[in-house]
């Protein structure tokens, strides 16, 4: 019921956008709830987008473990 | 896509090896509150890899196991009086008192299954001559698209049957459970993407538990538990997001302002576990005009939560695991589900019972 998925937005008209999940399965979400731009990913709940995810941060956050483990084991 | 880089194994070695160095001296114990949390740990077989002292738990994660066998029966009543009860896939085999909705369907009942409250919506304009309630479960990540189409107008043959419930509350009630014996918190990243953290800070500051939101990948849940131990091992208690690329602090504002505009704060009960104070929504008085309840002087008798021998009540609050319910997988099957636990998709009986864990 919380699983919500990122799909990338490829079009906008108003408050549905045209999404890509993946693996050429293309459907219309509505984006009312978020500030969404094309291109952008965005994490989808039951038809509704109800979060812009952050492609740099999640860039990030690996880069980010990587470094915390080599740090964990070097100490 | 996105995730795939959360799935690597090289990475998952090296969190696995720290989280064996953290490991304290004594038995420690995690407990998440999403069912979604609940498939990744089951489906990559976290606890299989965790050293044998440090145990994750199921909290009640699951919105479609947690809606009280009264809501259950109330939709079943509409089903049986002649106006149609639409909602998700997972609901309508969920036993309320006596049965489910599949089998008030089975019985002439009016019933169908739908995505999204869109799909509601549209089917509500597509037959203006039916009447139609959208049975809204689910936790904060579901109330916002509930609140857009209500502000948006429905179709007057459309209302709702609301049991929203909220998170944070009833991780407190399992902080007043002493003997479930909570080191940490991993909080459910998809609620946090509507929420943000704040609502979480209460944990660290008034109850000293570490609190950790966290995503969905094997490497998310993982790093959440190492983060988690980081925070034991220095004695500290804090609120920590591992989720960064779809949790904000401040959460999503334009989701927590249409449900304030929709919805006001009550009590709610919970499947098997009573009332907890400020735990579910209800319609605000100015939008009591699409309360199926009201519309249709719903009339269910004293309801039944649980059958007898089914032990969700306990598997809800990762009091036991599924395997020590005398029900799982002997009475109670996938097939033949005789409690919540075992129908929905998040549900943990579910879970266990697909991956084969008996």
């Amino acid at each position: 019921m919380c699983l919500a998925i990122p799909a990338k937005i490829l079009s906008i008209n108003g408050r549905i956008a045209k999404v890509d999940f993946g693996g050429k399965t293309i459907r219309e979400v509505d984006v009312s709830l978020v500030n969404a731009n094309i291109g952008d990913y965005v994490l989808v709940h039951a038809g509704y987008a109800i979060q812009v995810l952050d492609e740099k941060v999640a860039k990030e956050t690996i880069k980010l473990w990587s470094e915390v483990l080599s740090e964990g084991i070097k100490s | 896509m996105l995730g795939e880089n959360f799935r690597n194994s090289t990475l998952a070695k090296s969190i696995i090896k720290q989280i064996e160095r953290l490991v304290p001296g004594y038995n420690v114990r995690f407990c998440h509150v999403c069912g979604t949390h609940e498939w990744t740990i089951t489906h990559y077989g976290i606890r299989a890899l965790l050293p044998e002292s440090l145990d994750v738990i199921a909290g009640p994660g699951c919105p479609v196991c947690v809606v009280p066998a009264k809501e259950i029966d109330e939709a079943i009543w509409l089903a049986l009086n002649k106006v149609t009860v639409l909602t998700f896939g997972d609901m309508i085999r969920v036993p309320g008192s006596k049965i489910s909705l599949s089998q008030a369907k089975a019985m002439g009942g009016k019933v169908k299954v739908v995505y999204s409250v869109k799909d509601a919506v549209k089917m509500a304009k597509k037959n203006p001559n039916e009447e139609f309630v959208f049975f809204a479960i689910g936790f904060e990540t579901t109330a916002p698209s509930n609140a857009v189409e209500i502000l948006n107008g429905p179709p007057k043959n459309l209302s709702f049957l609301i049991s929203h419930r909220l998170i944070p509350p009833v991780m407190e009630l399992l902080l007043g459970i002493g003997d479930l014996q909570i080191d940490g918190f991993i909080a459910p990243g998809h609620v946090s993407t509507i929420i943000g953290m704040r609502p979480y800070e209460i944990f660290p500051k008034a109850y000293r538990m570490p609190t950790v939101i966290a995503g969905f990948e094997p490497l998310d849940v993982l790093f959440a538990i190492l983060l988690l131990l980081k925070q034991i091992n220095k004695g500290e208690a804090k609120l920590e997001n591992e989720y960064t690329r779809a949790v904000k602090w401040e959460g999503n504002i334009k989701a927590q302002k249409v449900i304030e505009e929709v919805f006001e704060i009550t009590t709610g009960e919970w499947r098997g576990l009573g009332k907890v104070p400020s735990s579910a929504l209800k319609l605000k008085n100015e939008f009591s005009y699409l309360d199926a309840r009201l519309r249709y002087n719903i009339k269910v008798e004293s309801s039944r939560d649980l059958l007898p021998g089914c032990s969700c009540h306990l598997v809800i609050i990762g009091k036991i695991k599924p395997k020590e319910c005398p029900l799982f997988m002997k009475a109670c099957t996938p097939q033949s589900p005789k409690g919540p636990c075992m129908v929905s998709i998040e549900g943990t009986c579910a879970i266990w019972a697909k991956h084969g864990i008996v």
